[in-house]
């Protein structure tokens, strides 16, 4: 298993061009998971820990840039205030063990439908940053996320972060596992009461292929919401839970079930918007 | 700058393990448990799950903890790291955290006992005064089969009290109280200073 070990991001593109195959190791929770289960036998591993231009965050014209290598640990600690949403979620990954080792990048490259940060990047309509030798692109999250554990990642390029906007306005995260912590996702939900732009925006993870957002819920509580008070009507609450719930496709499998799923979810709905709301 | 290495080729780990700089020629497939158990015959981590489940390999990476088994060896070239073998002072003197697991029966086959250690030693750097809450929080990612916890929660309740009391750094080694630098051989962040002690090599 030949290990590269770049200190840039010329540098990784070029180990990625010479070896397109490559498992790209941030965090290692999930490929080193693999490697020591006998699963996945690399054939090169490039290790990013070191490409300093993946580290960090910057705020750039009402804008929010997080870099590849910014872990579970520091979103908690250091960006709470500035991403409370993310913070949420990166609260319920894995352990403290996990959570400084594990990456946003990382997260988003494993692109599992229980991923724990892409509800909410799904519902802040966050966009990847991607670098290859033929330039730098950026993809929305919901495009890049195509099936499970599949992106619109393409061999020779490389996560380099993601953007999103600056939303104002009170958010949450939920997820459900069989225990608080070390536990994957068996329904998570994240939601945006966007204050400035008078929207509700939502993500729902562990409930289809991909992590998935319901345009009629959102855009019906959206209008249910008095905005001024942010108070909502208890029907207009319920119906929301239900549109969230019934624009799911869940699967079961070990964890749970796809009825339990799509409960779980509408029950998760309905509480995050009424812990967003004015009481 | 790149460094890449072959399938069969051994590359070099510099780390400083508890103040003191190590050094192994290590196959890139190496893990970090592996490489402080088998080149460097520290086998005070434990290796339980191998896959990110049980905690028994935690160490402190900078300060911080992480799974040993779950990174590489070559990873961490050039960082600090702490391990169970740097916690009591130069004498045996137990650490404040291994003297509370002793007094609070928080052990009883002891396997699962430095990953517990070195996680309370990561989460009582970060959080002073914990609450019992918040302690099961800290402790979330180590698992236990014999003790059923309550003697790991009340340890690390006491160890908490205790290094308040003494202000010593819970990442650094022990120095025991007639000490008039008590517990503070690395400043104020960071594992044991460069002093060299702590190092129990098998």
């Amino acid at each position: 298993m030949p290990i590269s070990r770049p200190t840039d991001v010329t540098a990784t593109l070029d180990a990625l061009a010479a070896s397109p195959d490559a498992d790209l190791l941030a965090g290692g929770t999930d490929l080193v998971v693999e490697v020591n289960l006998d699963r996945r036998r690399p054939e090169h591993v490039i290790a990013l820990r070191r490409v300093t231009e993946l580290a960090g965050h910057d705020t750039t014209d009402g804008r929010l840039r997080l870099g590849a290598n910014v872990t579970y640990s520091e979103v908690e600690h250091d960006l709470a205030q500035l991403v409370p949403g993310l913070a949420m979620a990166a609260r319920t990954v894995g352990s403290p063990q996990i959570r400084n080792a594990g990456t946003l990048g990382g997260n988003l490259g494993t692109a599992s439908p229980a991923g724990d940060t892409l509800p909410w990047l799904l519902a802040m309509d966050a966009e990847v940053e991607l670098a290859s030798p033929e330039g730098d692109r950026s993809v929305p999250l919901a495009n890049f996320l195509t099936g499970p554990k599949s992106t619109a990642r393409r061999p020779a390029e490389l996560i380099t972060g993601v953007r999103l906007p600056r939303v104002e306005g009170p958010q949450h995260v939920s997820k459900i596992g069989p225990r608080n912590a070390m536990v994957i996702s068996v329904a998570c939900f994240a939601i945006v009461l966007d204050t400035t732009n008078r929207r509700v925006r939502t993500g729902m993870g562990a409930v289809g292929p991909t992590v998935l957002r319901s345009p009629d819920a959102e855009r019906a509580v959206t209008q249910a919401l008095d905005w001024d008070a942010l108070t909502c009507p208890e029907d207009a609450i319920d119906a929301f839970g239900r549109a969230c719930a019934e624009a799911t496709a869940p699967i079961t499998d070990h964890r749970s079930s796809a009825e339990y799923r799509r409960h779980a979810v509408g029950v998760l709905a309905r509480r995050a918007l009424r812990r967003c709301l004015s009481t | 700058m790149s460094v890449t290495a072959g399938a069969h080729e051994r590359i070099e780990v510099e780390v400083t393990v508890n103040g003191v700089p190590r050094a192994a020629e290590v196959p890139p497939r190496r893990l970090l448990s592996d490489f402080l158990r088998h080149d460097l015959r520290l086998t005070g981590t434990h290796v339980g799950c191998e896959h990110g489940v049980c905690g028994a390999c935690t160490i402190l990476l900078d300060g911080a903890p992480i799974r040993s088994c779950l990174a590489f060896a070559v990873s961490v070239h050039g960082r600090e790291l702490t391990t169970v073998e740097g916690l009591a002072a130069d004498d045996g003197t137990l650490h404040p955290v291994q003297a509370a697991f002793q007094d609070q029966h928080g052990l009883q086959c002891g396997y699962c006992t430095p990953g517990f250690v070195m996680s309370a030693c990561g989460f009582l750097a970060e959080t002073t005064e914990p609450d019992d809450d918040e302690i099961r929080e800290g402790m979330s990612g180590n698992l236990c089969r014999c003790t059923g916890y309550a003697g790991i929660l009340a340890a690390v309740k006491q160890a908490a009290g205790d290094l308040r009391a003494s202000g010593a750094d819970p990442r650094s080694q022990h120095q025991p109280e007639d000490d008039a630098f008590a517990g503070r051989p690395g400043g104020e962040h960071g594992p044991a200073g460069g002093d060299g002690g702590g190092e129990v090599p098998s």
